[in-house]
């Protein structure tokens, strides 16, 4: 299953929310302001590395460029552009945008 | 849709107070208007989502109708799954005998094996 998330986690629960409740084994995709959480040095940044474990984590590539923090992607988080985000939407059985 | 009459798992993932939003009753809407097709519908109810079952809520005061009332009345429409999860209910210190209608509660990785099973997911 696929997670989309697309608030900054300092400003909104949603990421913590989808970490708690999402089966493990699934994908999350950070986009928007949700890029943030996916950038070292982050308040959030031990959370996504704990996450990695459970699941494969994902950040929308434009967003991060649009942000200048491009360099600063956690190791470990895979980079996707559009075409990517598609690709995610499709191989996944379901979807569930948090809002 | 090349299924034609299948009928499929939708659930409608409730994560906002009532009344500070308008989503809490958009969601019902959409709800009501999914069960007139006979799907198999569950609505869960997360995080500050959970506020929108509490037992007394009176509207006079702001104004605004309250549409509380209307979670009774989903059993009617033959939407009967209602899923609460757990660890929401008790951050905002909250049981079962507080809501205003008999849910299932759940706890958080019972609630996400539950989402993993559907269709389709709304969110709210």
């Amino acid at each position: 299953m696929l997670h989309i998330i697309n608030k900054s986690p300092m400003a909104n629960s949603s990421l913590e929310s989808c970490l708690r409740v999402a089966e493990s084994g699934g994908d999350i995709l950070l986009i928007e302001d949700a890029v943030y959480a996916a950038t070292s040095g982050n308040a959030f940044e031990s959370k996504i590395r704990e996450a990695m474990g459970r699941f494969k984590i994902y950040v929308l590539q434009p967003d991060l460029e649009a942000r200048g923090l491009a360099d600063r992607i956690i190791a470990g988080v895979s980079p996707v552009d559009y075409g990517g985000f598609v690709d995610l939407t499709t191989t996944n059985k379901n979807c569930q945008s948090w809002l | 849709m090349s299924e034609g009459n299948s009928i499929k798992k939708f659930m409608f993932v409730n994560r906002k107070a009532p009344y500070g939003t308008i989503y809490a009753l958009e969601s019902l809407e959409v709800v009501l208007i999914t069960a007139a097709f006979d799907q198999d519908v569950s609505l869960v109810f997360l995080d500050d989502g959970v506020y929108q079952l509490k037992k007394g809520q009176q509207t006079k005061g702001i104004e605004t109708k309250n549409f509380s009332p209307a979670y009774r009345a989903l059993e009617g429409y033959d939407i009967e799954k209602l899923y609460v999860e757990k660890e929401s209910l008790e951050a905002r210190g909250l049981t079962e005998a507080d809501l205003l209608v008999d849910v299932t509660v759940l706890s958080c990785k019972e609630m996400g094996e539950l989402m993993n099973q559907q269709d389709v997911v709304l969110s709210f």
